[in-house]
């Protein structure tokens, strides 16, 4: 049966707790916990892990050269890798609003790679 | 040519721009912000990574989504703004000194002013390493900059000394943009970053993190070919014989911010030592009447949320100063701090400023599990708070029920860890 140590980060007291596997109905039993919220993170930590993925893609037509992406909501931690190839294979190109999707539901995930800024093209004059 | 406005704010990141904010929606229209960036929002643009505004808009945003909600809301209100604009002098009668390619040399009067100027990386010089002087060595910020806005990514085979939280967050950051970053040397025996980066950024990645250790030789004639790395004592003293050298291009430091004072200095406002910022008041206002300040520039925070927070309230005072509502008197009640605490943000209270709540900032000297802190009025205690954990790398925020002060004659604040055994 598995069994892992993880620091919780549900909150900033950064209890060390240890989750292995049982028969219970979550199927994992979660010690070194102070609060129920430990032990929600850590269940999730075991079954399916996910974070919020945040990077860059190329731009073009703007005075910067990278525009801030994130996945729009969390994708599975072992995805990450994966998603960084897809994520470098595009370019943006300004004028660009916050929120613009770049890459429906990438690699299936059900998940949007969308830009996270707003960024005005080289003709604007508003922001020099 | 002399321009005059009521309030100017200097610098645009995320404390002068809800400063700015703040004064004209407390009724102060003729309001100025200044930045030498190219665009608003400072720091936060280069800051991709989610985590900001958990506090304030219960939501994690990126950086640049968390500035954009203030630079959406500072032209809504249509404040003025100049940017690629360099404030090069201050003085005690609120003159500002600026320059920009288009106006030239620009002097402003200003009735109020709000520093919001942030902070700067220690760099290498700062801590005297030993070695060569190659390329490939950044602090931490300079390569967020590098890599997530100008586009040039800064290494393949990277060392990290120091595990601040923009060490931790690039440590992440270049492993995703396929750079091996072959360890985290911290000094101290903990970590001072936030707990969240340690797993999220370290060890997602399996990246190893080095405590108790330095970085004791530089070597490398053009670019940086490698560091010695050392275990140190409870001194901090390198231990000899325990070095060991690690092959790398790129070598990170994250090993500190320093508020960024010199404008201050030349307006001769008194600085705290601890923090290296102003000495203020519970209004936020600098030894030098009508001259507030907030963010970074005071003292470092570690969550953009708190700035805000600290910037709403010197706003707001800068507009009640406009209008002459603003009280002011020699006898404050002087806050210090007491044993286990480094220092504490204001540094003084006028009573007769406070609204509701006095809001504290305050950063202890050491790790500490299960503690109070106590705080006392004179002699008195006024109140014990249990903290599980308190550590150097976070700030504490406490707030203090205004009528408690208001009700005794006090002219001292202190709070302190209790000791062992009381």
């Amino acid at each position: 049966m598995g069994k892992r140590k993880i620091i919780c980060i549900a909150c900033p007291l950064g209890c060390h707790i240890e989750v292995s596997e049982d028969k219970s109905v979550s199927g994992y039993k979660v010690t070194g916990n102070q609060c129920k919220r430990g032990e929600k993170y850590g269940i999730k930590e075991m079954s399916n892990p996910t974070r919020l993925l945040t990077t860059t893609v190329k731009l073009r037509n703007s005075y910067l050269k990278r525009l801030p992406v994130r996945t729009n909501s969390p994708i599975p931690k072992g995805m990450i890798s994966k998603c960084m190839r897809e994520i470098s294979k595009i370019e943006a190109s300004a004028p660009i609003k916050t929120g613009t999707v770049l890459i429906k539901n990438i690699l299936n995930t059900g998940v949007d790679i969308v830009s996270s800024r707003s960024i005005s093209d080289l003709s604007q004059t508003d922001v020099v | 040519m002399q321009i005059e406005y009521d309030v100017v704010v200097i610098g645009a990141g995320p404390a002068g721009l809800a400063a700015a904010i703040e004064v004209k929606r407390n009724g102060v229209d003729s309001v100025l912000i200044v930045d030498r960036d190219r665009e608003l929002g400072g720091i936060l643009q280069q800051c991709i990574h989610n985590g900001f505004g958990l506090h304030l808009f219960k939501e994690e945003l990126t950086g640049p989504e968390y500035a954009e909600r203030f630079i959406n809301e500072l032209k809504e209100l249509q404040i003025e703004y100049k940017l690629e604009t360099m404030v090069i002098e201050l003085t005690k009668d609120k003159v500002i000194t600026m320059v920009n390619s288009k106006d030239g040399l620009l002097t402003v009067k200003a009735k109020a002013i709000v520093l919001a100027m942030g902070c700067r990386e220690r760099t290498r010089g700062a801590l005297n390493i030993p070695g060569t002087r190659p390329s490939g060595i950044y602090t931490a910020g300079t390569a967020q900059r590098f890599v997530n806005m100008e586009g040039y990514m800064v290494g393949k085979r990277v060392v990290i000394l120091g595990s601040g939280d923009i060490g931790l967050i690039m440590a992440r950051r270049l492993t995703l943009e396929g750079a091996e970053v072959l360890a985290v040397v911290e000094l101290l025996p903990y970590s001072s970053g936030l707990t969240r980066n340690i797993v999220q950024c370290l060890e997602d990645f399996e990246i190893p993190l080095f405590l108790s250790h330095t970085i004791t030789k530089i070597q490398g004639k053009y670019r940086l070919e490698g560091v010695w790395v050392s275990k140190v004592d409870d001194k901090r003293h390198p231990i000899e014989g325990t070095e060991v050298y690690i092959d790398c291009d790129t070598l990170l430091l994250s090993v500190g911010l320093i508020p960024e004072n010199e404008l201050s200095k030349g307006a001769d406002i008194e600085i705290d030592t601890a923090t290296n910022g102003p000495i203020v008041s519970e209004s936020m206002e600098t030894s030098t009447d009508g001259v507030f300040a907030c963010g970074n520039v005071v003292h470092v925070h570690d969550l953009a949320d708190y700035v805000t927070l600290e910037a709403r309230r010197a706003g707001k005072s800068a507009a009640k100063y406009i209008k002459k509502l603003l009280q002011h008197k020699k006898d404050n009640i002087i806050i210090s701090p007491g044993d286990g605490v480094r220092y504490i943000v204001p540094h003084h209270v006028n009573v007769d400023n406070l609204e509701d709540t006095l809001e504290l900032f305050l950063r202890v000297n050491r790790a500490y599990m299960e503690k109070n802190l106590i705080v006392k009025l004179d002699d008195t205690i006024l109140a014990v708070i249990n903290k599980k954990r308190l550590v150097p790398g976070e700030v504490e925020n406490i707030r203090i029920k205004s009528h408690m002060i208001r009700d005794r004659e006090a002219s001292f604040m202190t709070i302190e860890v209790q000791s062992e055994g009381v």
